[in-house]
C-alpha cells in the first residue's frame, strides 16, 4: 500500500485482531481499541487503553496490531498506550458479551458503583452475592445459583465460579 | 511558581509510589508454588502482578520527569538500596501466610483511598494510574480484609497467627502517613492527596476488618521511619539482590 492508508480500511484490519488470552473476543469488543488516526505522512496511529495495570496481554496486542497493519501493507504505525480515562469493563461491547457467554466465561455485569470516586469507608465484604452484585448466570446451563470460589482466577480479569445446579466450575469476567 | 511544585518533586514523589508498588509485588511473588492452595498462589501472585504493573508505569514516569532520561528498567535494577523510597512496611519478610495477609490489609487500605484521591491529582499520568489502580485495590483490600476476618474468627491457631502477624507489621503503618516538605509542596500543588484524611479513612477500614476478625488494634506507639529517605530493614537488601540478580549480571540482555 504505497498511497496514503485509508481510514476505515485500517479499522476493519483492526476490528479483527483478537485478545491473546481470549481469542473469541477482539480488542474492539473489549474496548481497548479507542481511536485510529492516519495522519498527512501516512502513518497510522492507534490508541489502545490497557485493561490492568499489570497485563501481561498488553505487549502481545501491542505487537499483534502492528503485524495485522503490515499484513494489510500499511508501513508505519505507532501505537499508544493510553490511559486516561481508564478502561471499564462497561466500555465491552453487547456482540463482545454474547461472545463470552458462548465461550463458556460468564460476561461481566453493570459495574457496583456508578459515581467516579466512591467514598472509601469500610470494605465490601467479600463474600459474593454479599456486596449487592448480582452473582453471575452460569454460562452452561444458565441457572442462577452460582457461588464464588476465588476471586482471582486463570487471568487478572477473571474470577472462578461454581454453578451449584450442573456442579461445572466456570471462569467470569470481573466487573472493573 | 504558582504550584511550588517542581518537575523534580513530581518525580520523587511518583518514585515513592513506584518504589512501594515494587517491592511488594516481589514480596508478593515470593508466595508463587508456596500458597497454601493453588487458588491463593493464583490470588497472591494476581495482586503483584497489577502492582508491578502499577510501578512499571510510575517508574516510567519517573524517568520522564526527572530529566535523567532513566527507563522503567533503570529505576528497578539498577539502583541501591539507599536510593530506594518505598516504607518499610512493603519489604519486611513475607512470614507466614497470616502476616502477609495482615501487611496486605495495612497496605491496600491505604492504597485505595489513596488512589481514588489521586484520580483528581493535577498530574494527568499519576491521576490516570490512579484511575486503574483504585480499582485493582479494592479487590486487593476485599481478599486481604476477608482473609483477615478468616483467620481472626477461625481457629485458635490460625487467630494466634494473624494476631502475632498483625503485631508485627503494625508500626511499620505509620511511615505511610508520614509528611515532610516534599509531600507538603505536592499536596499544596495539588499533585498529591494530603495524608491526613486518608488516615482517617484507613482507620475506619482497618477498624472494621479487625472487629469482624476479633482481633484487637494493637496500640504500640513505636513507629520505625526512615524508608522516604532511603533508609531500610535488613529486609530490603535481600530482596534487591533476588530482583536485580539476572539484569546486573547479565547487562543490556533481553528475551
Amino acid at each position: 500500500m504505497a498511497a496514503t492508508p485509508d481510514r476505515d480500511t485500517v479499522l476493519r484490519v483492526l476490528e479483527q485482531v483478537t485478545d491473546p488470552e481470549i481469542p473469541v473476543l477482539t480488542i474492539a469488543d473489549l474496548g481497548i481499541l479507542r481511536d485510529v488516526r492516519v495522519d498527512p505522512g501516512g502513518t497510522v496511529h492507534v490508541d489502545i487503553t490497557p485493561t490492568y495495570s499489570g497485563c501481561p496481554a498488553m505487549d502481545e496486542i501491542r505487537a499483534d496490531v502492528g503485524a495485522a497493519l503490515a499484513r494489510a501493507g500499511v508501513e508505519h504505525v505507532d501505537v499508544h498506550l493510553v490511559h486516561h480515562p481508564a478502561w471499564t469493563t462497561d466500555w465491552m461491547s453487547a456482540d463482545g458479551r454474547r461472545k463470552l457467554l458462548e465461550y463458556g466465561i460468564a460476561p461481566p455485569g453493570p459495574r457496583p458503583s456508578g459515581g467516579p470516586v466512591a467514598l472509601e469507608l469500610g470494605y465490601r465484604p467479600a463474600l459474593a452475592g454479599t456486596d449487592g452484585t448480582p452473582s453471575p448466570a452460569c454460562p452452561l446451563c444458565g441457572s442462577v445459583a452460582t457461588e464464588e470460589l476465588a476471586r482471582f482466577a486463570s487471568t487478572s480479569c477473571k474470577s472462578l465460579w461454581r454453578c451449584t445446579d450442573c456442579h461445572e466450575p466456570f471462569d467470569h469476567f470481573k466487573e472493573f | 511558581m504558582s504550584s511550588g511544585a517542581t518537575d523534580t518533586d513530581v518525580a520523587a514523589y511518583a518514585l515513592r509510589l513506584g518504589d512501594d508498588a515494587l517491592v511488594l509485588a516481589q514480596r508478593l511473588g515470593e508466595w508463587a508454588a508456596r500458597g497454601p492452595t493453588i487458588e491463593e498462589d493464583v490470588a497472591l501472585l494476581n495482586i503483584g502482578l497489577d502492582l508491578l504493573g502499577q510501578a512499571r508505569t510510575l517508574l516510567a514516569r519517573v524517568g520522564e520527569l526527572d530529566g535523567s532520561g532513566r527507563t522503567e528498567d533503570d529505576l528497578a535494577y539498577r539502583r541501591d538500596e539507599r536510593e530506594f523510597v518505598n516504607v518499610q512496611l512493603v519489604e519486611l519478610a513475607n512470614g507466614d501466610f497470616g502476616r502477609t495477609m495482615a501487611r496486605q490489609l495495612l497496605v491496600s487500605a491505604f492504597q485505595v483511598p489513596m488512589y481514588a484521591a489521586l484520580t483528581g491529582s493535577a498530574d494527568e499520568t499519576l491521576a490516570a494510574v490512579a484511575g486503574r489502580a483504585v480499582k485493582e485495590s479494592r479487590y486487593h483490600l476485599d481478599h486481604a480484609a476477608s482473609w483477615v476476618v478468616r483467620l481472626g474468627d477461625g481457629t485458635e491457631e490460625s487467630r494466634a497467627r494473624v494476631s502475632a502477624g498483625l503485631a508485627e507489621v503494625w508500626p511499620y503503618a505509620a511511615e505511610l502517613f508520614e509528611r515532610d516538605d516534599l509531600l507538603d509542596r505536592c499536596v499544596i500543588a495539588g499533585i498529591a492527596p494530603d495524608p491526613e484524611p486518608l488516615r482517617l479513612q484507613w482507620d475506619a477500614t482497618v477498624d472494621a476488618v479487625l472487629t469482624d476478625a476479633g482481633l484487637e488494634r494493637p496500640t504500640t506507639t513505636w513507629a520505625p521511619t526512615g524508608g522516604r529517605r532511603g533508609l531500610h530493614t535488613e529486609h530490603l537488601g535481600y530482596l534487591l539482590a533476588e530482583l536485580q540478580h539476572v539484569a546486573r549480571s547479565h547487562p543490556g540482555a533481553s528475551w
